[in-house]
């Protein structure tokens, strides 16, 4: 117990505070229970910024959507629209909890809330400014891996006890899909983690010289493709397709349950971006402007891109997922792992022209794989044009021009 | 090279997203609207309708009903019947124009609005006092004679029975 | 020991996110590969042939409207050139133009509903559909200058077209036509060289063109697969042999295919109201036929090539002022019964955007 937490300084001045709090010069909190209390409010206030930033989020998302779509966005309740996501929620407190009759009602009730433990704990380990986390764990970006995988049951669970055939179509799907992405995106990260030296995410944001992002583009485009369809996002949300299987495995969800299903759904764009930020984009480094804003504005960039992918491209098929997975970034992963292990043996601390030497050598090595893996799946993506009928017109229609 | 098309499609949605939206914030701006747009209300002018029913006729779906006595005097010329009942039912009208076509003394024209909901289907039917006391701006639809003087129905003044014929 | 699977099924509800209107399929599952399959419809039937006795020839010209309800310009001109030809009656010139060009102008509002949702179903969230419904929009616009309604139009009548259009209509055409090229060409670039779009689409859904003409296929759906039948150019009607366009044709009639088709013909259309614009001269735009037209006893049918395919309606009269039949041949009840071969050993996903991309209507299935 104690001031155990080293360099955090929100929480080393919280705990100090408490136990100088002095009443007529007798203490009265123990230490154990400033400790708690220190901690209690620390992570009180980073579960409630990363609540309240979602559903702020899911605002931006509509607005920026519906500009995306050449129109306006939600813009009625409030000034521009910014009560939207408090209408929601009451709306979704206010609605009956329906119960369907063959459901199981202990795994029924018991996943949304599995679900969404595990995407609000991966902001325990990232560092959000200067010497602000919540904890500096040694194997951090182990931590992360493992905690995310516990989604995968929580959605087997929604969609096992809903009693419906296409809940248990899209729960299958679903972790079909979530445990193939798993080897590529721990893969990706490896080449991280060997130019760093360590799991912690601490020590891997003061260890870019150079940002990883130009560094290692095959580990960031592996990890931000990896990372997508974990989420369930835009192109690889066959999950909750609507159009197919009307929503999948939280169809017989309503009420407050869905909106924790929804909740955890929007916090991992969050999260992912976050850690998109720290192992590639320097984390809370830039010149200037406080350390804060600037990991905010990194993580609104990467936020940003996944909502234009989202807008943009259709979704893919479940088998065409799975093929993408296993025939396309799993070889790409492999060879970016043995690519980083040798450049790390070559030059074990690097300076910074050795830095920029190793993000040229592995951009070469990246457009050579993918234009290598576009030539093998050529004739499946090329294009084609109608050919045009040879009746009754006499204009440029038999030369098949336009 | 994979990706390529992708790109090109990126490029298209990030220049509609500095377009202008397309939306018409609609209680506060007014929908702009043809001047033969067929809208949900009527306009009749009474010194111009003798009663014929053709309109009555005419339309079918069978919503209008007229109930008429002798006696009355058409402003325009001679003898005319005096019209005690039109109504006209907006719950099934499906606004097809018909028995605007069919009115040969130019007397009942199509509306220009859109905002006629009302709470319980009784109250959708139109009695003739409305019809009389109703804003006489009429839609230009199938009325030559309203367009060749240029009339909007959306900014223009209301038009009095001596001007809409033909 | 082997695996025993259990095939499933599963009911594709009438009430379903991507069914395109209130339509049933009755799928078997193996997984997620489809069996079996058999499509049940009749929850729109509204009477309409039975309705169409008890009108006079003018009045059903408004029930033809809500027949395919995104295409009305194109039943009006079906239904209307039936009774034409009936009756003997040949309208003037500048109607003929002007139905021309209303009726290539719907074809082009129809591709461009069929298009976005095509890819709503494919996924793309939304963001085709907004685009093609923001085109769509301006033609409806086009649309209420001429008629006056957006939707259920009403505009022909027997013997012509029952009012000109006004000086404003020509000006907006002439500046549509300048604008929506360049609209077309957005659309090509972010969905035809899409390789998420080219993986999900091509070799999907295919149907040959054996299959295609023994189920009497007709429409953009045959032109995809290769055979060259296109009512405007086969058996000209109204002015289309005096206006040069062509007429694409696909070669393997898979989905990407008739994606391709329906873009073309957009731009063939285009092509096709630049040419009438120019070639109308004025006149008259009704030939003098009374309200309560009569026919001579007798039958006659005739049919239009309409965005989803062969349109015809088939009229008995006994002489009287309704008449005695009505029949309706449309043209998305006969692509259904393609479907089967089009489905079955495909996926789930591929079912969806199978349907999507023979764009059937429910109001013309069911009438």
């Amino acid at each position: 117990m104690g001031p155990i937490t080293s360099a955090n300084s929100f929480y080393s001045n919280l705990y100090t505070a408490f136990v100088d709090f002095h009443i007529v010069g007798v203490s009265p909190i123990p230490e154990w229970l400033a400790y708690f209390l220190a901690g209690f409010i620390v992570i009180f206030t980073v579960i409630n910024a990363v609540v309240i930033i979602t559903t702020l989020g899911t605002w931006v998302e509509r607005r920026v959507l519906g500009r995306f779509h050449a129109r306006l966005g939600p813009n009625r309740w409030g000034p521009w629209g910014l009560f939207t996501p408090i209408a929601d929620a009451i709306k979704l407190l206010t609605k009956e909890d329906t119960r369907p009759d063959g459901i199981d009602p202990w795994v029924f009730n018991m996943a949304p809330i599995i679900f969404i433990v595990p995407a609000i704990m991966v902001f325990a380990v990232i560092p959000f400014g200067e010497n602000t986390y919540v904890a500096n764990l040694n194997i951090g970006l182990l931590f992360i891996i493992a905690v995310t995988t516990v989604g995968t049951i929580a959605i087997f669970m929604a969609g096992w006890a809903s009693g419906n055939r296409f809940s248990l179509f899209g729960a299958m799907r679903a972790v079909a899909m979530l445990i193939s992405y798993e080897v590529p995106m721990v893969l990706s990260v490896v080449g991280v983690v060997l130019m760093t030296g360590s799991l912690s995410l601490v020590d891997i944001v003061e260890a870019q010289d150079v940002p990883f992002i130009v560094v290692q583009p095959l580990g960031f485009l592996i990890f931000f493709a990896a990372a997508s369809a974990e989420m369930s996002r835009s192109p690889f949300d066959i999950v909750e397709a609507e159009s197919e299987i009307v929503a999948g495995y939280h169809t017989e969800y309503s009420g407050m349950k869905w909106g924790t299903f929804q909740l955890a759904e929007f916090i991992a764009p969050f999260g992912v971006s976050a850690i998109l930020a720290t192992l590639f984009l320097k984390g809370w480094d830039g010149p200037l402007l406080p350390s804060h804003l600037w990991f905010f504005l990194k993580v609104c960039f990467f936020w940003f891109l996944m909502l234009w992918i989202r807008a943009t491209i259709p979704r893919l098929r479940i088998d065409q997922i799975m093929a993408f997975a296993w025939k396309v970034l799993f070889p790409l992963s492999i060879v970016n792992v043995f690519l980083t292990a040798i450049e790390v043996l070559v030059w074990p601390n690097p300076t910074t022209t050795e830095w920029w030497t190793m993000a040229a050598i592995n951009w070469a090595v990246a457009i050579l794989s993918i234009v290598i893996f576009s030539r093998i799946g050529k004739d499946k993506m090329s294009t084609r044009r109608p050919i045009f009928s040879s009746r009754g017109s006499n204009s440029s229609a038999l030369k098949g021009a336009n | 090279m994979y990706g390529l098309g992708i790109m090109g499609g990126f490029l298209i949605t990030l220049k509609n997203l500095f377009r202008t939206p397309f939306t018409i914030q609609y209680p506060e701006e007014d929908v702009p609207r043809a001047s033969r747009f067929r809208g949900e209300e009527f306009v009749w002018y009474e010194q111009r309708c003798t009663g014929c029913a053709s309109c009555a006729k005419y339309c079918p779906l069978g919503i209008i009903k007229i109930e008429t006595s002798l006696g009355g005097t058409d402003m325009q010329e001679g003898q005319s019947y005096s019209v005690d009942v039109f109504d006209i039912d907006l719950g099934r009208c499906m606004f097809c124009g018909l028995c605007v076509e069919a009115c040969p003394y130019d007397a009942l024209h199509m509306g220009s609005g859109f905002e006629r909901g009302q709470y319980n289907r009784d109250s959708l039917v139109i009695p003739i006092e409305e019809l009389k006391l109703a804003d006489k701006r009429p839609s230009t639809w199938f009325r030559p004679q309203l367009e060749d003087k240029k009339y909007h129905p959306q900014g223009g003044d209301p038009l009095s029975w001596d001007e809409v014929g033909r | 020991m082997p695996i025993r699977t259990e095939p499933v099924t599963v009911n594709i509800g009438p009430q379903h996110p991507s069914t395109h209107g209130v339509f049933r399929l009755r799928v078997t599952f193996d997984g997620e590969v489809v069996q079996d399959l058999e499509p049940v419809f009749g929850y729109l039937h509204r009477g309409s042939e039975k309705l169409a006795e008890e009108r006079t020839y003018s009045q059903v010209v408004t029930l033809t409207d809500r027949l395919d309800y995104v295409a009305s310009m194109s039943n009006n001109l079906a239904y209307v050139r039936s009774v034409e030809k009936l009756a003997g009656v040949r309208p003037p010139d500048r109607a003929m133009y002007l139905r021309v060009i209303s009726a290539e102008l719907q074809r082009i509002a129809s591709h461009l509903v069929a298009t976005g949702f095509l890819l709503q179903d494919l996924g793309a969230f939304g963001t085709p559909l907004m685009y093609c419904f923001r085109e769509r929009e301006r033609i409806l616009d086009l649309f209420e200058m001429l008629c006056g309604a957006r939707v259920t139009f009403s505009y022909m009548r027997v013997g012509g077209v029952f009012q000109d259009a006004p000086g404003e209509f020509w000006i907006a055409l002439d500046k549509f036509l300048g604008d929506m090229p360049h609209y077309i060409d957005e659309y090509e670039q972010l969905l035809s060289g899409n390789e998420i779009l080219l993986t999900r689409t091509k070799d999907v859904g295919v149907l040959t063109s054996e299959t295609a003409m023994d189920c009497s296929i007709t429409g953009p759906v045959l032109r995809a697969s290769g055979v060259d039948w296109d009512l405007r150019k086969v058996d000209p009607y109204e002015i289309y042999d005096r206006i040069d366009f062509d007429v694409p044709l696909g070669t393997v009639g898979d989905n990407y295919d008739r994606y391709l088709m329906r873009i073309e013909e957009m731009r063939q259309s285009l092509r096709i109201v630049s040419e009438c614009v120019k070639q109308i001269s004025s006149g008259p735009v009704k030939a003098d036929v009374p309200w309560l037209v009569r026919p001579p006893v007798g039958d006659a049918y005739d049919h239009v090539e309409g965005p989803k395919g062969e349109l015809g309606f088939y009229l008995v009269s006994d002489g009287g002022i309704a008449p005695y039949r009505c029949k309706i041949r449309s043209p998305s009840l006969i692509n259904l019964t393609a479907v089967k071969d089009m489905l079955v050993g495909g996926k789930l996903s591929d079912m969806i955007v199978t349907m999507g991309s023979i764009d059937i209507n429910m109001g013309e299935v069911d009438r």
